[in-house]
């Protein structure tokens, strides 16, 4: 449940930029979170319900946007999508990979009042 | 607020040496009231920038102590304890070592490792499930490592939560034993992409367990292709001494910037 210590990062870094906006209510956050980030989002869900309890998140609208992974075979240098850090070169079958997208973990944006 | 890294030491999280006892409680009450309009704050910061942060600063404090720092991660029962009390007592005199341990609950471990004569600390998470580099800052604090020497911080028995949180170590060591099963790597990728050495213990008990160690070899360079693996057993000494060579190695390789 690493996802609990994830959320409570959030938190913190949503807490400082409220302040640092000179603003009191969060209205809305968004998050960017790569499939390879070792995120699992049932966890998050989770984790994020409980921890954001009497914090200014509580009654933010939140949103995610899920980033693919995309790797490079540096074998043959061609891009493809990865679910796991284990899939193979659909080209030359290799697992000498370069993971270009997907390990994106961050605050993107809030919306303060 | 501590004043070195401004945390607010909300947790649970317990630091203790054997042989004596000491607590550190601290705690931030902050109240603010601002009113202004509606907008949008470009934020774009990494969640684990702060534990990145406080993980590079670790890595100063080691880089200029020329401490090789190394993140022991493993799931319960591989046998991480065990390797460390027999590097420790068959190295006693050749490296100077000390020793961070991390569990939940106890200092079973950190009495074992006090045991062998070595200078240890225990962190206990209280509910957390990994170390993180705030954690280790403190008990690096506390412990102050000698010039020169191997730091161990042996992860809580997790594959899976440790790997996202960079303590400030030189290199981390994924140990898995032969009484696993040979998809873990593949069934915790994260931990095995951000390791250096695989460390595969117990294999005294080859003969008697279902387990193929180049099905486990080639899964894990699946992941990672520069994972170095290297075999033992704590209870034979078979390959302690490869093991013991490659840290040698690393305490001599000068750091070339």
């Amino acid at each position: 449940m690493h996802e609990l210590s994830i959320v409570m990062s959030i938190i913190d870094i949503a807490k400082q930029q409220m302040e640092g906006a000179d603003a009191t209510i969060i209205e809305e956050i968004e998050l960017e979170i790569g499939d390879l980030s070792g995120i699992e989002p049932q966890s998050f869900e989770f984790a994020w319900k409980e921890a954001v309890k009497n914090t200014p998140l509580q009654f933010a609208e939140r949103k995610i946007n899920y980033v693919e992974g995309l790797a490079t075979c540096l074998d043959c240098m061609i891009d493809f999508s990865v679910k796991q850090l284990y899939d193979a070169c659909p080209v030359c079958g290799g697992h000498f990979l370069n993971i270009k997208k997907g390990k994106e973990l961050k605050v993107k944006s809030l919306v303060v009042n | 607020m501590c004043a070195t890294c401004g945390c607010s030491a909300d947790g649970s999280v317990t630091m203790h040496v054997p042989g004596q006892e000491d607590n550190h409680d601290h705690s931030h009450e902050h109240d603010h009231s601002h009113s202004n309009g509606k907008r949008i704050v470009d934020v774009e910061q990494d969640i684990l920038q702060q534990n990145n942060l406080l993980a590079e600063r670790n890595k100063g404090y080691f880089d200029a102590k020329n401490i090789l720092a190394l993140n022991l991660v493993s799931s319960p029962g591989s046998g991480k304890t065990t390797l460390l009390e027999k590097t420790l007592t068959d190295l006693k005199g050749q490296l100077e070592f000390a020793v961070i341990e991390g569990d939940q609950q106890t200092t079973n471990d950190a009495d074992r490792i006090h045991a062998t004569g070595t200078k240890v600390t225990q962190i206990n998470t209280g509910k957390g499930c990994h170390l993180d580099a705030h954690m280790v800052l403190h008990a690096v604090q506390g412990m102050k490592p000698k010039n020169d020497s191997v730091l161990f911080i042996e992860n809580v028995g997790n594959l899976v939560c440790p790997a996202m949180f960079d303590l400030g170590e030189k290199e981390r060591v994924v140990i898995i034993s032969v009484t696993e099963g040979e998809d873990k790597p593949l069934k915790y990728p994260d931990m095995f992409y951000t390791s250096t050495l695989c460390i595969v213990n117990k294999i005294d008990l080859l003969p008697y367990v279902p387990f193929n160690i180049d099905k486990v070899k080639e899964n894990a360079l699946k992941i990672n292709r520069n994972l170095q693996i290297i075999e033992v057993s704590c209870t034979t000494g078979e390959g302690l001494q490869e093991w013991y060579s490659w840290l040698k190695s690393k305490v001599l390789a000068p750091e070339t910037v």
